[in-house]
């Protein structure tokens, strides 16, 4: 169960302290079109980076909000945890990455015609940004415009 | 901390007009943050989408993503719980 009880005491006593960022007013953007006709981009937070790529800085202050590019033909078991965090178990999604970045699926979905498509390119974050600014000033408008420059019609987030 | 990250680039590209659907996995930080529309999954951190090598158990809950984003009587922000389907 996703809960605060998974976490240690000074991580519980830190997350319950912890300004977290209210989104106010909420945007809001349905579908314009079915699902069968929409083209999909994924959006992870597991530090997953390719071979060859920088791994993301674990010891940036407030942490790293910069994002890779993984293209949609990535072999799944080739992306690399570069996760910073010690404070949840790594080890299933170091078995199988498609549990935080879910790829494999995503092509059976637009094979099945559930979805449209899947888009060329994914975005990869690592999630420990406790000074989230940067990431809502810069990457985040960043990566969205690269998103639209795509076409892309939605996103799936998958955090970890 | 990752549930607010994905929550807030939510917010960038539904402001870019683009449909986003977040996973969460902690209830309290997805009231908190408010992510446009979200899927409550009731698995340890690590496990967004349920266990691992398991395609079937992944698309029922990617399945249950997808049909948020297809809801038109939803109104932000979305917070629903997973219900994993029985066999």
């Amino acid at each position: 169960m996703g809960d605060l009880t998974e976490f240690s005491l000074p991580i519980r006593l830190f997350l319950k302290a912890y300004p977290w960022r209210r989104i106010d007013p909420v945007p809001w953007a349905p579908l314009q079109k079915p699902l069968a006709q929409c083209r999909l981009s994924l959006v992870s937070s597991a530090g997953f980076v390719l071979p060859g790529q920088t791994p993301f800085d674990a010891w940036i202050p407030g942490g790293d909000t910069s994002f890779r590019e993984i293209r949609s033909d990535v072999d799944v078991r080739t992306l690399i945890d570069t996760h910073r965090s010690e404070t949840f178990d790594h080890t299933g999604m170091r078995e199988d990455p498609n549990l935080a970045f879910p790829i494999d699926r995503m092509r059976e979905l637009a094979e099945s015609g559930r979805i449209g498509s899947v888009n060329q390119r994914h975005l990869s974050f690592m999630g420990s940004i406790t000074a989230p600014g940067r990431l809502m000033r810069q990457t985040a408008p960043e990566a969205a415009e690269w998103l639209v420059q795509d076409g892309v019609d939605m996103s799936l987030l998958v955090p970890v | 901390m990752c549930n607010q990250a994905v929550s807030l680039v939510a917010a960038e590209l539904e402001r870019q007009g683009i449909s986003t659907v977040a996973i969460q996995l902690l209830r309290e930080v997805a009231e908190k943050v408010r992510p446009p529309r979200a899927l409550f999954v009731p698995f340890p951190h690590g496990y967004p989408l349920g266990r691992p090598k398991d395609p079937k158990g992944q698309h029922a809950v990617l399945e249950a993503a997808l049909r948020l984003l297809e809801d038109e009587t939803l109104k932000p922000p979305v917070l629903i719980d997973y219900a994993p389907p029985r066999d």
